[in-house]
C-alpha cells in the first residue's frame, strides 16, 4: 500500500548538484525520517516525492506506481508544513476540507472525515474559527488535520516542530508519535534535529551534501555508526573524536570516538585531562574535560561535583572506542590489522 | 520595561514641519472649495475670504450642472479610471506572479523589461499611440483611454507586486498544489488577498494621475461623448473670457469621486489578513 521507492534521484540547480543518486525503499506502515544538517538536501528530497519539484533524474514510486509525472494532488500523499500553510481566509472546517472538496468528494464523505480527524486530533471547538484565532500548537494540529483528512498512502513533514517552542514540541513530538501508531501510515519526516529523528522513527537516513550517509534504525545508527559523520550527528551530547595516537592503535585508525555516556572519570583511565566546565543537569552531569587542545564531553549519571582546573583520568571499557581511518570511515572491530 | 524617550523638541519641530506641509498641501484645495461658493466679484476681490451671507453664491454649481453634459463628463471619467485600474492591477498582479513564482530562463530579465518603463514616460510615445489609435479605429473612444493608462501603470505595478509576492509563503502554495488547486486559484484565491494592500497602493498610485490626466484625452478622446471630467471642464476656461464660478465649481466637484476611492484603498491598505497565515 503505502510503500516508496526512490531510484537513483538526482537533482541539480542549474550547475549545482544538490542531490547525488539517491536510494532508499519504505515499507508500508514505516515511520522514515531524514535529517541532516541545514543544507543538505532533505527538504529538497521530500519535495520530489511530494511533486512540488522534479527530480533531475531518477524515479519516484508510491505505492508501486510510478509517479514521476503526476501532480503533487494525484501522487495519493499529504504533507505537513514547517509553517504549517493554513488557508488564513478560511475557517479550521473549510481548511480541512478544501483537498477533498477539489478532488470530488461527496459532501457527507467530507464532513465525516473532518469530524473524525476533528475528534482524534481535539480540534471540535475549533472547526469554525480561523487560524488567526489559534494558538501555535492548535494551528499544527489543524494542519496535520488537513494531511489526515486526505487518507493519503503518505504523509510527508516539513520540519513540522521547529516552530513550537520546547514544551509543546515534545508534546506534538508524542501525539505525531501516537497517530502514526493508530493510523498505520507510512510517514515520511524531515527534520534538522537528530532528539526528534531518534524518537520518533522507526528507520533514519542521514544525509549530508546531498548523499546517503547510512541508513538504519535509531540504534543500529546510534551503535553502529558507518562513519564519523553519524557517529557525530547521532547521540546528545555528541560524540568525543581524539587523535588515535592518544590510544595504543594500529596506524591504519586516524581518529577515535568516545560517546560520551561511555567515559567515566577517576584515579584511574587510560587517557588523563583537566577539567574545564560543569553542567548540572539534575539527572546526570556533564563534565567537559580538556584534553590536550580538545575538548571531551563527559556524561556521568547522577549529581558529582568535580573542582574545574582538576586533573582527572577518563577510563572507558575497551569495546566503546570507535575507530575511524583518515577519510571518517568506521574501522569495525576484527577489520583492524 | 524600557520605556520610549520623548524629546519635546524634536516632537514639536517634527509636527512643526508635518503642520506646515499640511497647509502648503491643503491650500489649493480649501481655495478651490471655499471660492466655488463665492460670487464672481467677491472670487476677485477677497480671493482668501470665507463665503458671507452676502457673498454666498451657488451660480457657479448651477452652470456646471445646467450644462448637462457634466454627468456624461463624470460617467467617463469614472469608467476610464474604474476599467484602467482594473486591467493594471488584474495584469500587473499576474505578470507579478509569474516573475516572483516560476522559474524560468530569462526570468530576471523579463523583471527588468517590464520595469523599464517605468523611467520612460509614454507621453513621448503620443505620436505614435495617436496614429495606431487611428489605425485601430479607437481614437475618440474609452477603450483609447483605458489601453493607454493600462499600458502606462503596468510597470510599476508589476515592480512593486512582484515584490509583495516574493514575501507570500512559499509554503501556503505548496499546501495549495498538494490540495489540488489549478494555478489560478493559487493566485486569485490564495495569493491575491495576501497581497491586497500591495493591490491598494498601486491602486492609488495610479488613480490618481489617471483620473487628473488631461494630455491623453485632448488627444485621443476629444469628442463630446468621450470627454473626461478634466476635459470637460476646459470648456469654461476661454482664451479671453473664464467662467471662474463654473471652474471652481467643476474642480470642486471632480475631488470627491476620488475622496471616496481613496478612503476605499487607504481601508484596504490598513487591513491585512496575513497575520496567522503563517507564523
Amino acid at each position: 500500500m503505502g510503500s516508496l521507492t526512490l531510484r537513483n534521484v538526482s537533482k541539480s540547480f542549474g550547475k549545482v548538484e544538490v542531490l547525488h543518486d539517491i536510494n532508499l525503499a519504505v515499507e508500508d506502515g514505516e515511520f522514515v525520517i531524514f535529517v541532516g544538517p541545514s543544507g543538505c538536501g532533505k527538504s529538497t528530497l521530500l519535495r520530489i516525492i511530494a511533486g512540488l519539484e522534479d527530480a533531475t533524474s531518477g524515479d519516484v514510486e508510491i505505492a508501486g506506481r510510478r509517479v514521476n509525472h503526476l501532480p503533487p494532488s494525484k501522487r495519493g500523499i499529504a504533507m505537513v508544513f514547517q509553517t504549517y500553510a493554513l488557508y488564513p481566509h478560511l475557517t479550521v472546517r473549510k481548511n480541512m476540507s478544501l483537498g477533498l472538496k477539489q478532488a470530488g468528494e461527496s459532501p457527507a464523505v467530507i464532513a465525516e472525515r473532518v469530524e473524525k480527524a476533528a475528534a482524534m486530533l481535539e480540534l471540535e471547538p475549533y472547526l469554525e474559527r480561523r487560524p488567526a484565532e489559534l494558538s501555535g500548537g492548535q494551528r499544527q494540529r489543524v494542519a496535520i488535520g488537513r494531511a489526515v483528512v486526505r487518507e493519503p498512502e503518505l504523509f510527508l513533514f516539513d520540519e513540522p516542530l521547529s516552530n513550537l517552542d520546547a514544551a509543546l514540541r515534545v508534546n506534538t513530538r508524542i501525539e505525531i508519535a501516537e497517530l502514526h501508531r493508530r493510523l498505520g501510515s507510512t510517514i515520511i519526516y524531515v527534520t534538522h534535529d537528530q532528539v526528534e529523528a531518534m524518537t520518533l522513527a522507526d528507520k533514519i537516513v542521514v544525509l549530508q551534501d546531498g548523499k546517503v550517509e547510512q541508513i538504519g534504525a535509531p540504534m543500529e545508527l546510534y551503535n553502529d555508526p558507518d562513519n564519523i559523520f553519524v557517529a557525530g550527528f547521532i547521540g546528545s551530547p555528541a560524540m568525543n573524536f581524539l587523535d588515535a595516537r592518544l590510544l595504543d592503535e594500529p596506524p591504519e585508525v586516524a581518529t577515535i570516538g568516545l560517546r560520551p555516556e561511555a567515559i567515566s572519570l577517576g584515579a584511574e583511565g587510560r587517557i588523563e585531562g583537566t577539567v574545564s566546565h560543569l553542567e548540572h543537569l539534575g539527572a546526570d552531569t556533564n563534565v567537559y574535560v580538556h584534553v590536550g587542545d580538545r575538548l571531551v564531553t563527559v556524561r556521568i549519571l547522577g549529581q558529582e561535583n568535580f573542582a574545574v582546573g582538576a586533573t582527572v583520568r577518563l577510563n572507558f571499557p575497551p569495546g566503546a572506542v570507535y575507530r575511524f581511518d583518515a577519510d571518517g570511515r568506521r574501522i569495525r572491530a576484527g577489520e583492524a590489522g | 520595561m524600557q520605556r520610549v524617550k520623548h524629546n519635546w523638541l524634536n516632537l514639536g519641530l517634527m509636527h512643526l514641519a508635518l503642520i506646515a506641509y499640511t497647509i502648503i498641501a491643503l491650500f489649493p484645495v480649501v481655495v478651490i472649495l471655499i471660492n466655488s461658493f463665492k460670487t464672481r466679484k467677491a472670487i476677485f476681490r477677497e480671493p482668501l475670504a470665507l463665503p458671507t451671507s452676502e457673498t454666498f453664491s451657488l451660480v457657479g454649481y448651477e452652470t456646471v450642472l445646467k450644462q448637462g453634459d457634466y454627468f456624461l463628463y463624470f460617467q467617463n471619467s469614472l469608467i476610464v479610471t474604474l476599467g484602467s485600474l482594473f486591467f493594471i492591477l488584474l495584469f500587473g498582479a499576474m505578470a507579478a506572479f509569474a516573475l516572483s513564482e516560476y522559474r524560468f530562463r530569462g526570468n530576471t530579465l523579463m523583471g527588468l523589461y517590464l520595469a523599464l518603463g517605468i523611467m520612460i514616460p509614454i507621453r513621448l510615445g503620443t505620436v505614435a499611440i495617436l496614429e495606431f489609435m487611428v489605425a485601430t479605429g479607437l481614437v475618440n473612444t474609452l477603450w483609447a483611454l483605458i489601453l493607454v493608462y493600462t499600458a502606462s501603470g503596468l510597470p510599476i505595478a508589476v515592480f512593486i507586486l512582484s515584490e509583495f509576492m516574493r514575501q507570500v509563503s512559499a509554503d501556503l502554495k505548496d499546501a495549495g498544489r498538494i490540495d489540488g488547486l489549478s494555478e489560478y486559484r493559487i493566485f486569485f484565491r490564495l495569493v491575491l488577498p495576501l497581497v491586497r494592500p500591495a493591490l491598494a497602493t498601486v491602486a492609488v498610485f495610479n488613480m490618481i494621475p489617471i483620473w487628473n490626466d488631461l494630455w491623453f484625452p485632448l488627444v485621443l478622446a476629444n469628442s463630446e461623448e468621450t470627454k473626461t471630467l478634466t476635459l470637460g471642464s476646459q470648456v469654461f476656461i476661454g482664451q479671453f473670457v473664464t467662467d471662474w464660478n463654473a471652474v471652481l465649481s467643476g474642480l470642486s466637484m471632480a475631488i470627491l469621486p476620488v475622496v471616496i476611492l481613496y478612503v476605499i484603498f487607504s481601508k484596504q491598505l490598513i487591513r491585512g489578513i496575513t497575520s496567522g497565515a503563517v507564523k
